[in-house]
């Protein structure tokens, strides 16, 4: 209650105004109007948060029959394990976060680590990254699906200069691991998203105080003993967090793949993520439209996506706790 | 151009040994840089010049044989550009609004008030940071179809993207954190003036709060700005007049001829690009400093 006598004058109250049931009724004038400040917020995360949180849990236990909902027990996950789309939204949608790690998470750490060694065209540099993730994905995404069309698109077009085999990109109906296809949306879903990690990296990387470069050269350590016992140590952390937000973030792709593909089911279903098989079994299968089979599908989602950004959240901490 | 620079991976001594090394890769790094982040801004402007022939043509050309302005008129007209337009911004600065009320009285509350329960309450919307949106989609959806208790639907009004704009625990948590750090001192010399709360809030903790909440009012603009899905089923599902430039540009791209929607594509693009120019730094700022400091 330390933290109430902020607001309240600081001068000793009258014996006579300090009489316990005044002190009650003034404590509870506080706290009305205390959450008379909260209620618009706490009113919305009721029902636009905490509620549909529940109630996903609850419809993915329950049928609806002519208007009827009763509950269901486990068919609905039954249902979705048994769909062999299920395990193809789960394969392509690893596949992603796993390439996007690879090309998203590396190449703006190293980027950032060249930025912050530039003395000069700092400014316009870090503009440049960011400028992609200004744009609108539908704008980012059309010029990306014109490029990469088969016949008249660039991409092919800057092959074809270079005597290269040209690829069908986005529609490639190959089902290798790594497909062309989630490639292609990788690179598209990389250039449109790069720039928030490179700025954070940098910053971290501008954290990191200097007398340790200085002391390691003193011990005769070159560039890269530098980068490996300096530059990423002190960014562990950093580097860790992103890790997770990003595997949290590319786990839920979805516009990438329902631009790029028309809908995101792509060829043979090539590119259809966990979110965009959410959205076919609750909205898109006309007539066997099904939100309890979707909700199910966001239960499993929610739970792994939870894993990782629990993990995050505890970092976060650690973090905090450390300084 | 520049800076003062702290000590890095390589020594300024070591860079004045190697001008002309730095030199080769600063021009490298500028040029690839330039080529692969405005090279594609380059063609999503110029293709929008080129005739409907043109724009399908193989191999493609690089510069316009023949620049055609009037393919932008004509994309503005077939997709109806402006109401997109005034419906993306009506929806962005109307979510911007209720933010704004709801979550920086909640943020003060939670501060500064600190009433009964306020710690479950705080900790109970950052818990939700872990459940993200995008896997509440269908709960939301029926939810917002029919809100609970009061029997409202939402679906097809703005207050259907308003609303669940402001279950933001992020927002909430970044304003928190600043309305901590005002000393109290400030505070009690309020409330010794015998201001009330709400007068403490506006005359004392949102002069001093400026910054942050510039940072809150740009993130969650951009995020409304870009939001694809939500909208999406929201709005263009119920009345495809009330649907916003991404939904909009996506819906008509299927039977629009190619150079038209790229043209659409970039005046779509536009208003982001002059708005980061803008507040350009605050942006750049803003960013890290809800992750690292702030």
């Amino acid at each position: 209650m330390a933290d109430l006598a902020t607001l309240r004058p600081a001068k000793p109250l009258s014996p006579a105004r300090s009489r316990a049931g005044d002190r009650l009724a003034a404590k509870a004038r506080r706290n009305l109007s205390a959450h008379g400040f909260l209620i618009g917020a706490v009113l919305c995360f009721l029902f636009f948060s905490w509620y549909p949180i529940c109630r996903e849990i609850m419809m993915s236990f329950q049928k609806t029959h002519l208007g009827v909902t009763s509950w269901a027990g486990w068919s609905n996950y039954v249902r979705i394990f048994h769909d062999p789309t299920f395990w193809t939204a789960w394969k392509n949608t690893l596949e992603f976060t796993v390439l996007a790690l690879i090309v998203g998470y590396a190449v703006p750490f190293l980027v950032a680590i060249l930025l912050n060694e530039l003395r000069h065209a700092k400014g316009y540099l870090r503009c440049l990254v960011y400028l992609p993730v200004m744009l609108p994905p539908t704008s980012a995404l059309l010029l990306f699906a014109y490029f990469y069309d088969p016949t008249y698109g660039l991409f092919n077009d800057i092959l074809r200069h270079l005597h290269l085999p040209v690829s069908q990109w986005v529609q490639s109906s190959g089902t290798g691991i790594p497909s062309m296809a989630m490639i292609s949306v990788v690179i598209a879903a990389t250039w449109m998203n790069m720039g928030g990690a490179t700025l954070i990296y940098l910053a971290a990387l501008q954290n990191i105080p200097g007398e340790l470069y200085e002391a390691a050269e003193l011990d005769g350590a070159g560039l890269l003993r530098k980068i490996r016992h300096i530059t990423i140590p002190q960014t562990r952390l950093i580097l860790s967090m992103l890790l997770l937000l990003q595997i949290v973030a590319t786990m839920q792709m979805f516009v990438e793949a329902f631009i790029l593909t028309n809908g995101g089911a792509g060829v043979n279903n090539n590119t259809l993520s966990v979110v965009n098989l959410i959205y076919q079994y609750a909205f898109a299968l006309s007539g066997a439209s099904n939100y309890n089979s979707a909700s199910a599908l966001g239960v499993v989602l929610m739970l792994v996506l939870a894993t990782f950004s629990g993990a995050y959240l505890w970092l976060t901490r650690e973090r905090e706790g450390a300084r | 151009m520049t800076e003062p620079q702290a000590r890095t991976l390589v020594s300024s001594g070591q860079l004045n040994r190697h001008k002309v090394a730095y030199r080769v890769l600063l021009t490298l790094v500028v040029v690839i840089a330039t080529l692969i982040f405005i090279g594609p801004l380059y063609f999503l402007f110029t293709d929008g010049l080129k005739s409907t022939a043109e724009s399908v043509q193989v191999p493609p050309t690089i510069v316009p044989a023949h620049v055609h302005p009037g393919t932008y008129a004509s994309a503005w007209n077939r997709v109806g550009l402006g109401r997109l337009l005034v419906n993306t911004l009506y929806y962005a600065f109307g979510a911007l609004a209720f933010q704004l009320v709801f979550d920086v009285a909640a943020a003060y509350s939670l501060s500064r008030l600190r009433p009964v329960l306020g710690n479950l309450i705080f900790a109970l919307m950052l818990a939700t940071l872990m459940i993200p949106a995008t896997v509440l989609l269908v709960p939301q959806y029926v939810t917002v179809s029919d809100l609970p208790l009061l029997h409202l639907n939402l679906i097809g009004s703005p207050e259907a993207i308003w609303l669940p704009s402001v279950a933001n625990a992020f927002n909430i948590f970044l304003l928190k954190r600043f309305f901590d750090s005002i000393p109290t001192e400030l505070l009690q010399a309020a409330a010794i003036d015998g201001a009330s709360p709400l007068r403490t809030l506006r005359s004392v903790v949102l002069p001093i709060s400026r910054p942050i909440i510039g940072v809150v009012s740009i993130f969650s603009l951009v995020a409304v700005w870009k939001d694809f899905l939500w909208p999406l089923l929201v709005e263009y599902g119920y009345n495809p007049n009330r649907e916003t430039l991404n939904v909009g540009i996506f819906e008509a791209s299927s039977t629009t001829q190619q150079n038209l929607v790229l043209a659409a594509s970039a005046m779509a693009a536009v208003p982001t690009l002059v708005f980061f120019l803008i507040f350009q730094r605050n942006i750049l700022s803003g960013l890290t400093a809800g992750s690292l400091k702030g």
